[in-house]
């Protein structure tokens, strides 16, 4: 079971700030979808290998040559801030 | 409506070139529907009537000079919007990518517009594909052509809605867990998820990498399996594509399919699956044994899992994609954060909808530190074996079927508050996207209230010519993929 607590620490790491009600809501759904996702424990897997992809999946390799595709300015463009041809955020702290 | 908007992409091609209609007058015409039909169905987030006409006037410079028109030339289609498309904001139907504008195109984007395919807008989806019914799009809900109180099925609902209701003759959608063939059922078109790699991700918003795949709307197989042959390919830009040659699928349906071994899925008949789509199921069986093919009943077994084990690995894999929105390079930002951190939590916290947040939430829970190996990795090994039971089915059989989906469409809001249980219409598609092989779905019937009903049809990895072949076969032997909403 999931409490408030784990909520609030998984909240932090995904960088979400959530409303009380949230927070509350969220407790109660989760454990409600984890509890079904615990079925796959009736399963011994012990002896499988985990499976990353459904292909199979090699390095694909290129020559090493730089090619713009874009320029700094059209980037830019979509930026919420920017000053000098730079991002802007807020301080740090 | 111009009847012209009801035929097929292959009999529009004729027209155009019997010169019976223009490829402008046919956009037009698309227009045209979209004003008479959009406030009722809500179907588009925006239009690209500006790249649709210059497109569409090239294809009749093409017809007026005699020039021979590449597949699908002057064929009106719709982008799912979260595939890029210059110079129009592409949203994901997104509060958090609002204002974002398309700097690039998508490799499938470029593949259209080189072939002169008309691209007549963006069509609507639940917010970053997550979702069943499209319901979770920020900006609009959109309806079923079939009946406007009920969903047209998700993520990819609006392009399977203005297919279905003749606004467009093609879509574009991107099915990560049943995103293409829930709503092609649900709207009664065809809808079709290629082998995971057949067609490159560049310019896609990525959901669940791993999973995601982009494939055709349409009104009928040979149109979708004419769009397929045009979008796909290896693609320097998309590691994960694949470097196998493309077939000319369009050209390869009318095979006889005497003796093709058909596997109907043990776990996906009877209990749980409604009346009428049993039926429809029925009617199948007999349409494909009237055929001359072999019926063999196949069980997956750890079928079951797979909705578990696709909600771990789906939400993982969005929880570290969905990182890169923070309100720093593009998109949305909220207004007068303190710090950095506050931007960060806050812009985020505006910007993404409730189901995307419960994801970004399980996805982290499950990658996080003490939980990874009873969740995550867990995942990983029951994907193996769900994978494991279709190979060894495939060692038997050619084809397998089921229904797209046990029910029809249901009304809208009736699941938007129980999450497990709109997580639970995906039951019969997840896996293919699980194991990546191809599926698709076809129009296969109508229950006792005149909502469409879909065959699915799977096939192994890269066995796209049997899956068409046989979906040809079945469509022909049928009538349902004439019949059109009334809207």
């Amino acid at each position: 079971m999931i409490d408030i607590k784990d909520v609030e620490h998984v909240a932090k790491l995904a960088r979400l700030a959530l409303s009380e009600e949230e927070k509350q809501k969220f407790v109660k759904q989760l454990n409600s979808i984890l509890e079904y996702m615990n079925e796959l424990n009736e399963v011994d897997t012990s002896n499988v290998a985990p499976m990353e992809h459904s292909i199979k999946i090699t390095n694909v390799m290129r020559e090493d040559t730089v090619v713009v595709d874009f320029s700094r300015e059209e980037l830019l463009n979509n930026a919420p801030e920017e000053e000098d041809g730079f991002f802007r955020v807020p301080k740090i702290n | 409506m111009k009847e012209i908007l009801k035929k097929t992409a292959v009999e529009q091609r004729k027209a155009l070139l019997n010169k019976e209609i223009s490829a402008v007058e046919l956009t037009n015409a698309a227009f045209e529907r979209i004003e008479e039909v959009e406030s009722k169905i809500e179907a588009f987030n925006c239009l690209t009537k500006e790249v649709a006409i210059k497109t569409a006037k090239k294809v009749d410079e093409k017809i007026a000079k005699g020039e021979e028109l590449p597949l699908l030339a002057g064929i009106p289609l719709a982008l799912k919007d979260n595939m890029n498309l210059i110079g129009y904001p592409t949203t994901a139907s997104s509060k958090i990518l609002e204002n974002f504008v398309s700097p690039f195109n998508a490799t499938v984007t470029e593949k259209l517009l080189h072939n002169l395919v008309p691209i007549i807008g963006k069509a609507n989806l639940d917010e970053f594909a997550m979702g069943s019914s499209t319901e979770n799009s920020a900006f609009k809900k959109t309806k079923n052509p079939w009946d406007l109180n009920k969903v047209p099925g998700g993520s990819s609902g609006g392009s399977a809605a203005c297919v279905a209701a003749c606004e467009s003759t093609l879509s574009l959608g991107s099915d990560t867990g049943g995103s293409i063939r829930l709503p092609g059922s649900f709207c009664g078109i065809v809808g079709m998820k290629p082998t995971y790699g057949r067609v490159s991700r560049y310019g896609l918003i990525a959901f669940a990498s791993s999973l995601d795949q982009i494939g055709p709307f349409a009104r009928c197989v040979e149109d979708a399996a004419m769009l397929l042959e045009v979008i796909s390919g290896v693609d320097p830009k998309d590691s994960t594509s694949l470097n196998t040659p493309v077939e000319k699928y369009s050209t390869m349906l009318k095979d006889d399919i005497k003796g093709l071994k058909v596997g109907v899925i043990k776990e996906l008949t009877g209990e749980g699956v409604a009346e009428d789509v049993q039926k429809a199921m029925q009617n199948a069986i007999n349409t494909y044994k009237s055929l001359g093919a072999e019926i063999h009943e196949i069980s997956l077994p750890y079928l079951k899992y797979s909705i578990g084990v696709y909600y771990i690995i789906a939400t993982a894999e969005a929880s570290s994609n969905l990182a890169r929105f923070d309100g720093v390079k593009y998109g949305y930002r909220t207004k007068d954060a303190k710090n950095l951190m506050e931007m960060y939590t806050k812009t985020r916290a505006e910007g993404f909808g409730a189901e995307v947040k419960r994801r970004i939430m399980l996805g982290t829970y499950a990658l996080s530190s003490g939980y990874y190996d009873a969740y995550y990795k867990k995942a990983q090994q029951l994907r193996a074996l769900i994978k494991a039971d279709f190979d060894k089915a495939f060692e038997k059989i050619d084809i397998l079927i089921s229904p797209t989906c046990p029910n029809t469409a249901f009304e809208l809001g009736s699941k938007t508050e129980d999450p497990l249980a709109m997580y639970l219409t995906d039951i019969a598609t997840i896996s293919a996207n699980l194991a990546g092989i191809p599926g698709i779905s076809v129009p296969a019937g109508f229950d006792s209230s005149g909502m469409p009903i879909g065959l699915q049809i799977l096939a192994p990895q890269l066995g796209e010519v049997k899956l068409f072949n046989a979906s040809y076969k079945f469509e022909q032997a049928n009538d349902f993929y004439t019949k059109i909403s009334s809207i």
